[in-house]
């Protein structure tokens, strides 16, 4: 029981710890198709700590909840991913935690990271809250449309469940996977601010959303609000991966077990960061409005996942 | 038979049905002309390939002729005849505005639990492991009678007929493992001649109302009334 919750909390740090590398990874693979160098893939270290260590200064009209905002949010987030099944299935904290408290866990960190970006009452802040709003209004119920598909196979909403049956069918084509993963991949692409709803490597004032938020901090704070982003995609990331493609991860608790399921698991990220960036490259950035309709489509994959489950999966 | 007792090939046929289901929806809601007429090629090639594969799994060997008409009809020749005739009309680039249409994706999702509900006395008779089809191609029937009503251009409301007749193409495939050949090949000229009908059709609106939006035919021959009482 210990040596579970040991492995739990390693997985936790493991994800912190992988999250600023995804990143650098997706960003090199870009770099690399737009024909340039790119910053070195361990790039994203170095700006964390640079940012930890220089000084933080926060505006003259800045609430306490100014203040507070980016522990929360940095932590809500990395509960989130602590319940995500990363090298090894049969977690404690992912028997606690289902995918509605994965929602409700990413829920609270937007929560606060909207509250924190209109709290200094400049522009740009409450224009890039009021945005973040929108795109998660639509894009949390498309998450949650996906997500039920991939429940009502397994039974159960608990994530482990679900990569359990899915590991014990075998190799099975099931139409509804296809279109919940679709739904998936879109809302990860919003909810994590990439390229067709948000690009998160400039900070242009009349697009932005992510970055609109966080304008306003330095030093530790931002630190912590970008390593949360950084952890919420390599969040939806994992999530994509292991939930559709969960073979190779461990079973079992033992190091051979582990040392693959961490193999496997770099290695579908590793994937995933590329065909994101070839993505990112392919595609251009959309107009807001309308990124309604993209989450529309991503909606409507997710309740075509549920219903052909229903019309064409389960057996009379 | 749920899904994991099927074999690979017949896994695929269900997942080849699922995408066809899915392209009437992007169908319905493409306000691009040229575009839709993609996904119609698109739509006309799964179903063939629904065909063929139900021709494998199923080991039906006179499908693997109707797989071939439909391939070259339906993908190929029905989409290249609209092709030319929009860029004949001139629409090459014509964007439809479309009113809400995500209600209309709405309205399409709800037909799909409709043709569900349906069916469901059918499939209990338990027929083939095709069965679970009919419910996807009695959808695919329904989203294309809406397309037709829902549309205005006259272009994608045959878009909408011709989707209509992949739907009961498909229901005839999975119901009956495929209809005889002369049935077939009836039905498959119907739809040839009907498209060249079609396109004079076209030319005749358009040259009547200068337009090809169907909406305007009743406003004309309204205001055409009006004029002539007054």
């Amino acid at each position: 029981m210990i040596s579970a919750w040991l492995i739990a909390l390693l997985q936790a740090l493991l994800c912190a710890a992988l999250a600023p590398l995804l990143v650098g990874w997706v960003r090199k693979v870009k770099a690399r198709l737009q024909n340039r160098r790119g910053a070195p893939v361990l790039q994203p270290y170095s700006d964390l700590r640079k940012l930890l260590f220089k000084e933080t200064r926060v505006a003259h009209t800045a609430s306490p909840l100014f203040r507070i905002a980016p522990y929360i949010v940095f932590v809500a987030t990395w509960l989130a991913a602590a319940t995500v099944p990363l090298i090894a299935l049969d977690l404690p904290t992912a028997r606690i935690a289902d995918i509605i408290v994965l929602v409700g866990l990413l829920a609270l960190a937007r929560f606060f990271l909207a509250l924190a970006g209109m709290d200094v009452g400049t522009a740009f802040g409450g224009m890039g809250a009021s945005r973040e709003m929108m795109v998660s209004a639509l894009a949390e119920p498309a998450m949650l449309m996906a997500v039920f598909t991939l429940a009502m196979t397994a039974h159960s909403t608990s994530l482990v469940s679900v990569m359990e049956h899915h590991l014990a069918d075998g190799f099975v084509l099931r139409p509804s996977y296809l279109f919940a993963f679709g739904a998936l991949i879109l809302v990860a692409l919003a909810e994590c601010g990439r390229i067709p709803v948000d690009n998160p490597s400039t900070h242009l004032e009349l697009t932005m959303i992510h970055e609109a938020m966080i304008l306003e901090y330095t030093g530790r704070h931002l630190a912590l609000m970008e390593w949360a982003a950084q952890i919420k995609l390599l969040l939806y990331g994992v999530l994509v991966a292991n939930l559709f493609f969960p073979w190779g991860i461990g079973a079992a608790f033992g190091p051979l077990a582990l040392g693959i399921g961490l193999a496997a698991v770099v290695v579908k990220l590793g994937v995933l960061g590329a065909a994101l960036a070839v993505g990112e490259t392919v595609l251009a950035k959309m107009r807001l409005f309308r990124v309604p309709a993209f989450l529309n489509l991503a909606l409507l994959l997710g309740l075509l996942g549920l219903l052909s489950h229903v019309i064409l999966e389960v057996g009379a | 038979m749920s899904l994991t007792a099927m074999t690979l090939l017949q896994q695929f046929v269900l997942l080849l049905a699922a995408l066809a289901l899915f392209l009437s929806f992007v169908l319905l809601a493409q306000p691009r002309l040229v575009a839709a007429i993609h996904v119609f090629a698109w739509q006309g090639g799964l179903v063939a390939a629904v065909t063929l594969t139900v021709a494998m799994a199923g080991d039906a060997s006179h499908l693997y002729f109707s797989a071939l008409l439909t391939f070259g009809l339906k993908a190929l020749l029905i989409p290249w005849m609209l092709h030319r005739l929009t860029r004949r009309l001139g629409l090459a680039r014509h964007t439809e505005t479309l009113t809400r249409p995500a209600l209309v994706i709405m309205a399409a999702v709800v037909l799909v639990i409709f043709s569900y509900w349906v069916v469901v006395p059918m499939v209990a008779q338990g027929l083939a492991f095709t069965r679970n089809i009919i419910a996807v191609s009695l959808a695919v029937v329904l989203i294309g009678l809406l397309m037709m009503v829902f549309r205005q251009q006259a272009v994608a409301q045959v878009l909408g007929f011709m989707s209509m007749e992949n739907g009961l193409f498909l229901a005839a495939v999975s119901a009956t493992a495929g209809m005889p050949l002369v049935v077939e090949l009836g039905v498959a000229f119907d739809v040839l001649v009907a498209m060249v009908l079609f396109g004079v059709f076209f030319f005749q609106i358009r040259e009547s109302i200068d337009s090809l939006d169907v909406d305007r035919l009743n406003r004309l021959t309204e205001t055409n009334e009006v004029e002539g009482a007054s």
